[in-house]
């Protein structure tokens, strides 16, 4: 269901203060097309600025998955997660060892959401991002048809290292590559270790 | 016949209007005659200075209604802007947080809140001195001594340049000679008129008439900025009769403040070329050139300040 428009929300004012989070579109053009947004992971901030660097009209329709143990809180961070980006959990603790911790990623995308995700399971505080977790492939494999466009958000680790409470104000920009093409057949580990380098590649 | 402060900033803004929205259809004009594309670049150029001259007619309009307290607001956001480019540029580790945080959310609203107090005595000597001596202090604490003086040193320039400097703008309209009461702001206008001409001149003089580049900014030429800076010199002068000065007083003044604008200038390309400036991408308003568009009045802002405060102010 599309969302009425409404004036910019005041967390992408304060994310664009801050950071700045200026959208490069290097491979490709800002689209409705559903998409799976995958970038390098330095920061908590990088969830709301890669969505922040998203032209209003996608935002509503494009949903970041973060973690559930750290996003899925009570208070102003539970708030924004859930009003504003919509988050889609993902469970990393893994309460029930049966459960398929792709599943909400799944029924979003069946509901025509695109997503925001960062295969790296975990922050990675340098300049290139990790090796990616299996999750994007097997999305990738069971929607054949949505776009995967790497995406490299440059400068945000210095904004806010590992333990800072407040974010230093800096000039990031969140570059989006070309949609990374599929092989038939390929390997997962290949598969994952393209989708990497591809973000790498952004990293220039 | 004495005009009034209204009188006066009115005829300058209505002026100031006149003038900005003829650059811009000399703009628009030129950018539909022309194919070429270096002189497209040019235009493009210029053009970023009608829009600063734009920005500057617009913030006016609103300082002036609203006073010195909004001047306040409106420099330390440049301040903030500018500084977040500055850091930016500069490659910072996680041991500088501490002194980041304070750079960006105690020194900013701390300096500007003196400005606009009028405070002299202590926003004069805040970032150069205590700053100086609290800086190294905090990042200090962290022992993480790797390249700690060139930290410290580039968080202190930063401030120095884009905080301490860039709030003498401001600062100029808060001191008022004998006679001049209730109109500093006009003469903060003047001040920012005069700088933004000795740039904007410079850049179409160099176009038009230069020669030799300059080698720390190839957009101008030495012909260009000598030409340009005369030319500036002397709408300064002319345009004594917003300001506290007898001409003669405001072609020095006009003088000194267009020569100080060029080095500023000159440093802050200096500054931007060895911190290795990355080229941003292009075109997006905010992200890059908020330091390139207050290189001009950095240095300046200090100089008419001081001058006006040791010559005109008892």
């Amino acid at each position: 269901m599309p969302i009425p428009f409404r004036f910019l929300p005041p967390i992408v004012w304060l994310v664009r203060l801050l950071v700045g989070a200026y959208p490069r579109w290097i491979g490709c053009a800002p689209s409705a097309v559903q998409r799976i947004y995958f970038a390098n992971h330095t920061s908590h901030m990088d969830t709301v600025v890669l969505w922040a660097a998203l032209p209003g009209e996608l935002r509503a329709n494009t949903r970041p998955v973060a973690a559930k143990d750290y996003w899925d809180r009570g208070g102003i961070r539970g708030q924004i997660a859930r009003d504003e980006l919509n988050v889609v959990m993902i469970d990393r603790a893994r309460d029930d060892p049966n459960a398929d911790p792709l599943e909400p990623l799944r029924e979003a995308l069946e509901n025509g959401f695109s997503l925001i995700i960062f295969p790296e399971g975990t922050r990675t505080p340098q300049q290139l991002p990790g090796p990616f977790k299996s999750g994007l492939y097997h999305l990738a494999t069971a929607f054949p048809t949505v776009e995967l466009i790497p995406v490299y958000i440059e400068n945000l680790h210095r904004s806010m290292p590992k333990g800072a409470l407040l974010p230093v104000p800096t000039v990031c920009t969140v570059r989006f590559g070309a949609p990374l093409a599929r092989i038939e057949g390929e390997a997962k580990e290949s598969f994952l270790e393209r989708a990497r380098d591809a973000v790498a590649a952004l990293a220039g | 016949m004495t005009l009034s402060t209204h009188q006066t900033f009115f005829a300058v803004l209505g002026g100031m209007v006149l003038l900005t929205a003829g650059a811009s259809g000399l703009v628009h004009w030129l950018t539909m005659r022309t194919t070429d594309a270096a002189k497209l670049n040019w235009i493009r150029r210029l053009n970023s200075r009608v829009h600063a001259t734009w920005l500057i007619v617009l913030l006016f309009a609103v300082g002036f209604a609203l006073g010195e307290v909004a001047l306040a607001v409106i420099f330390a956001l440049a301040s903030f802007f500018a500084l977040r480019e500055f850091i930016a540029l500069t490659p910072a580790k996680p041991a500088d947080h501490g002194a980041l945080v304070l750079a960006f959310y105690v020194v900013i609203p701390v300096q500007y809140v003196l400005v606009a107090s009028g405070w002299y005595g202590l926003y004069a000597v805040f970032i150069p001195v205590y700053l100086f001596l609290v800086l190294p202090v905090v990042m200090a604490w962290k022992n993480d001594t790797e390249l700690y003086l060139q930290r410290v040193a580039k968080v202190q320039w930063g401030l120095m340049l884009s905080v301490y400097c860039v709030s003498h703008a401001p600062a100029i309209a808060t001191q008022e000679p004998p006679g001049y009461e209730g109109r500093g702001a006009l003469l903060l206008l003047y001040f920012l008129l005069l700088t933004q001409a000795a740039d904007g001149f410079a850049v179409m003089a160099s176009a038009s008439l230069g020669r030799t580049p300059l080698r720390s900014n190839p957009n101008k030429s030495r012909e260009g900025v000598l030409i340009g800076g005369a030319a500036a010199t002397l709408l300064g002068t002319l345009l004594w009769w917003m300001t506290p000065f007898a001409w003669w007083h405001a072609l020095l003044m006009s003088a000194a403040t267009v020569f100080a604008a060029f080095m500023g200038g000159l440093v802050l390309a200096s500054v931007k070329r060895s911190l290795g400036e990355r080229p941003w991408d292009q075109g997006v308003a905010l992200s890059r050139g908020v330091l390139e568009r207050l290189e001009t009045i950095t240095f300046a802002a200090p100089v008419f300040f001081h001058l006006t405060v040791y010559f005109f102010v008892p």
